[in-house]
């Protein structure tokens, strides 16, 4: 099949050059071109982030100075901030549009869209996606559900602040909630549309890597990116679906009276006439797709650090094989661990039990990755580029958030921590700060992809790196205890009743690291928009990297390669690889051998 | 005009600094396109500063532990709380020691391998013994704690009605708690949102026998060494009852009744003497004490010194006011508890009135 759609490549390469007169708006707006298209989910997704981190300060800073009146509250808040003082339905929609932004836009989008579109097309040799339309239309979805998502937030009762899960009733009654109404309402249209621009990015990302491989790319060839772009596009096609029609049966139910999720309600005075839905079924819908997301962020992640470990430790990943297995393992039991959210949701017991099986089980993968991360850091020639480190880091996160994972998977301890400030703490450190440290790591290493050969300045790179990652585990590992300590998550304020006085300064401690790090990510913003136009160029191949998109042309043409796609003959990780009688390396004096360079004859022949 | 002057100023400060970034780019000799690239000396640094990175993190995680480690919930105050807590130990331990053990390994092969021109990486892509290795120890250790925490959690949810537990409704509503005793025949009477007019704010069926002895109340009354059944009822949206020293915690969902059952062991005078309790107490009165000073000097009036209570927390986004929807339970000796119900009104006396 790779061979057949190769000739068809090299049928479409010919006629190119002819008819490709592009003008502005089909080179930078409507592009079709999937390079164009990556850079175009990689600056949304980052305007989006700024804006969902700017969200977290303001209510990072209400916990910790909840008595003080601030001047930027009223600024940036208006009328929901007379005076500098935050209302408190404020604050739960900044903590919702926070969580939505954060997880959907930054991590979904503007990771795996980014990076899939990216790479998926140069790192199997193909001349873009198996259909550059589709996924010009995915991405003009998401922009546009980004757009109704920066809307809902002007709405005059105020955006969505029912949480990022929006449970109904809450999210489903306008009379709970003011952000329940039109804020609502909008926060569903977003996502609907969301939804449908991932399932078409999803299917067009498995249709390309499964047809358009070039000759010679078998499955056990591709580079773990890839796996991991793949696989994450099926866990997006078998649960994002599932979303959509929680999110639809709550449309009907705010908007047509019928009672998915409604039953038995005395609000404001009066009984609603809704009856026989239950609240726990949207739950159960919800899950389904929103424990997958976790690790539909976070595979994209691991695949990106699996990558640049390897390629920076100059070394082969450790265990290639395993780390395939492991992404498969953890993508099939990813889909039957949802209810380990819900133990105390009043559910079944014995169903709180299974999930427990299998939340548990899902330590198994991850560990072997992590173990085989180090791996393949022992005995390498460590180059520690701002990728590299952040690569690290996404090691040393993903250990001690996941780790705290073992707790809340279980459902007897997950009683009394469930809801509180651990659970914040768990999945900020393994899904949030990882993945972000995964993007960071991607953005850095495939930055002079993107931008023809311009380079990230690497000293601001390191301050990035080194203030981030202490500001983080500044914030996270202290808010473990404020959750151990029983501290209710979406509190506007702790100190309402005086049993959580004694936390005020743990929260102090925790805001000022949050502000140093978001402060560093303004060097970063800075370094990511001064290179675009002015970074320093570096060599085609700046990490002497064995992957494809090294080997394409460094401006960008539609195509990718100006001649014929190159043809594949070796997996992506000979790195450092010694010739029969171990007396250099297999291309001497090189360190590496990329996959388009036929074996040697002095050469071992690995099973790849 | 001023305004107008300092905008000015501050323009021409940002193109005098755009100019000497010139000037100094351009007086600095070409340089070589490897230059963003991590040289052996970035490598030797960033190589030293991940060695940092695992002492930072200890260190951190230690600091936590002396500065904050008293914040943390004092002993638990029910007969299942303490298997809970145990379970909860020894997985910490099992955190800590895997946790220390792997950032160690982490970080010392970035420092010890950092990168320098000369050395070689060993290529190294398989191993099936390895592999196996650290594939079977999580399995065999996962598999105890799957098998102790099933047990934990299947002791606490499968409630033995041989107990004779003794049962209350914990009704949730925006933004407020009611508990309702089951009264002499320790059955709830039935109640639905449907019914719910004027005093009878429950919805209490009032033609139901068994909801005639029914008490409802604002404060929860608990006594000690009982097994108490908590039947959830939620008027309105989700709302989760969170009562974190008896490591107590099952939501509220509108159309449905959920439950809960524990028995607490040690009352709220008790819990009042305890040593952490009294320090915490200690502590959030200093606080307050600081507090009440700004107060009056600013003349308001100074905050009342803070006792110890057992707390019922809303932990379930619930609305504007989650933060404050609380209700204070009081564990106390059989006689006192007795004495207290006995002066609660009955169901049946409040429809009357």
């Amino acid at each position: 099949m790779s061979a057949h759609a190769h000739d068809h490549a090299e049928d479409h390469h010919d006629d190119h050059g002819h008819h490709h007169k592009e003008t502005f708006v089909t080179k930078y707006i409507f592009s079709q071109d999937h390079k164009m298209i990556s850079k175009q989910y990689l600056i949304t997704g980052l305007f989006m982030g700024f804006i969902g981190i700017a969200m977290s300060l303001l209510f990072r800073m209400q916990l910790a100075w909840p008595d003080k009146t601030f001047t930027i509250y009223e600024i940036l808040l208006g009328k929901w901030a007379e005076g500098g003082v935050m209302d408190p339905s404020v604050y739960l929609a900044l903590v919702t549009i926070h969580g939505t932004i954060m997880v959907f836009f930054v991590l979904t989008a503007g990771l795996s869209g980014t990076f899939s579109n990216l790479l998926i097309p140069l790192q199997i040799g193909a001349r873009d996606m198996a259909s550059g339309f589709l996924n010009m239309i995915s991405y003009w979805l998401f922009f546009l559900s980004s757009v109704f998502m920066v809307l809902s937030l002007f709405v005059e009762a105020g955006p969505a602040s029912a949480g990022w899960t929006i449970y109904p009733p809450l999210s489903a009654l306008p009379q709970a909630i003011p952000g329940s109404g039109a804020g609502m309402t909008l926060w569903l249209v977003s996502m609907a549309i969301f939804i449908a621009s991932s399932l078409l990015g999803a299917l067009n990302y498995i249709v390309t890597v499964i047809n358009l491989r070039t000759k010679g790319m078998s499955m056990t060839r591709l580079p773990l990116t890839i796996w991991a772009f793949f696989v994450t596009a099926v866990i997006g096609v078998v649960s994002f679906p599932v979303l959509l029609s929680a999110a639809l049966m709550l449309i009907m139910d705010r908007s047509f009276g019928t009672s998915f999720f409604l039953s038995d309600i005395y609000i404001a005075g009066e009984v609603l006439h809704n009856q026989g839905g239950s609240p726990v079924l949207f739950e159960h819908l919800f899950w389904f797709l929103g424990h997958p997301e976790v690790y539909i962020v976070i595979l994209p992640a691991m695949g990106l650090v699996s990558e640049i470990m390897a390629t920076n430790s100059r070394k082969p990943i450790f265990g290639y094989r395993a780390m395939v297995a492991s992404i498969l393992a953890i993508a099939f039991l990813s889909t039957i661990v949802w209810g380990h959210h819900m133990f105390i949701s009043g559910m079944n017991p014995f169903l709180g039990s299974v999930f427990t099986f299998t939340t548990l089980l899902i330590a198994i993968p991850s560990a072997v990755k992590s173990f085989n991360w180090i791996t393949t850091l022992w005995k390498g020639n460590l180059q520690m580029n701002p990728a590299m480190l952040f690569s690290i880091g996404f090691v040393s996160t993903f250990i001690t958030g996941g780790l705290t994972g073992i707790i809340l998977g279980d459902s007897a301890l997950d009683i009394n921590v469930h809801d509180t400030y651990f659970v914040v703490a768990h999945f900020h450190l393994v899904m949030g700060v990882s993945a972000l440290y995964g993007l960071f790591a991607g953005v850095y290493h495939w930055f002079p992809k993107m931008f023809e050969s311009r380079m990230l300045n690497k000293n601001l790179g390191y301050i990035h790196f080194w203030v981030t990652i202490i500001g983080a585990y500044g914030v996270f590992f202290p808010m473990h205890f404020i959750g151990m300590a029983g501290l209710p998550r979406r509190y506007y304020t702790n100190t309402n009743f005086p049993y959580f006085d004694d936390l005020a300064d743990v929260n102090v401690v925790i805001t000022i690291f949050a502000l140093i790090t978001a402060a560093a990510q303004l060097v970063f913003l800075y370094n990511f928009i001064h290179s675009m136009t002015y970074g320093k160029k570096g060599p085609k191949n700046p990490w002497k990297s064995n992957t494809l998109e090294w080997t394409a042309e460094v401006k960008h043409i539609h195509g990718n390669w100006d001649g014929p796609i190159p043809e594949v003959h070796r997996w992506s990780y000979d790195y450092s690889k010694l010739n029969k009688d171990e007396s250099d390396y297999v291309i001497p004096g090189q360190d590496f051998i990329p996959q388009n360079i036929a074996l040697h004859e002095n050469e071992e022949e690995m099973n790849h | 005009m001023t305004a107008f002057l300092v905008v000015l100023v501050i323009i021409l400060f940002g193109v005098a600094v755009w100019q000497m970034d010139k000037i100094f780019q351009m007086s600095k000799p070409k340089v070589d396109e490897n230059s963003e690239i991590a040289s052996d000396k970035d490598n030797n640094i960033n190589g030293y500063l991940m060695l940092g990175l695992a002492f930072f993190t200890y260190l951190l995680l230690i600091f936590c532990f002396w500065k904050w480690g008293d914040v943390l919930l004092p002993k638990a105050a029910s007969e299942h709380g303490g298997g809970i807590d145990n379970l909860m130990l020894i997985t910490m331990i099992l955190i800590f020691v895997v946790g220390f053990i792997t950032l160690w390994l982490l970080s010392f092969f970035a420092f010890k391998y950092r990168g320098k021109k000369k050395n070689r990486a060993l290529f190294f892509a398989d191993n099936d013994k390895l592999e196996f290795i650290w594939t079977i120890i999580p399995v065999i250790v996962l598999a105890g704690l799957i098998i102790y925490g099933l047990f934990t959690w299947t002791d606490i949810m499968n409630v033995d009605t041989d107990d004779d537990p003794m049962v209350v409704e914990l009704y949730a509503y925006q933004f407020n708690w009611r508990a309702r005793y089951s009264g002499n025949d320790n059955t709830l009477g039935e109640a639905n949102v449907r019914l719910i007019e004027g005093v009878n704010q429950l919805g209490v069926d009032v033609s139901d026998p068994n909801a005639q002895d029914d008490i409802i109340v604002t404060e929860l009354h608990l006594p000690i060494g009982r097994k108490v059944l908590f039947k959830m009822r939620s008027q309105d949206v989700l709302h989760s009852a969170y009562m974190p020293h008896f490591r107590a915690q099952m939501n509220c969902v509108p159309g449905m009744i959920t439950q809960f059952a524990f028995t607490p062991s040690i009352t709220t005078a008790e819990m009042r003497l305890d040593e952490e309790i009294v320090g915490k107490v200690q502590r959030i009165n200093k606080i307050r004490r600081d507090k009440s000073l700004e107060l009056t000097a600013k003349g308001e009036e100074a905050l009342e010194p803070y006792e110890f209570d057992f707390l019922l927390l809303c932990n379930k986004i619930c609305g504007t006011n989650h933060y404050n929807m609380q209700m204070k339970i009081i564990v106390e000796s059989q006689e006192d508890y007795e004495v207290w119900l006995a002066t609660q009104p009955t169901f049946a006396e409040v429809i009357k009135k």
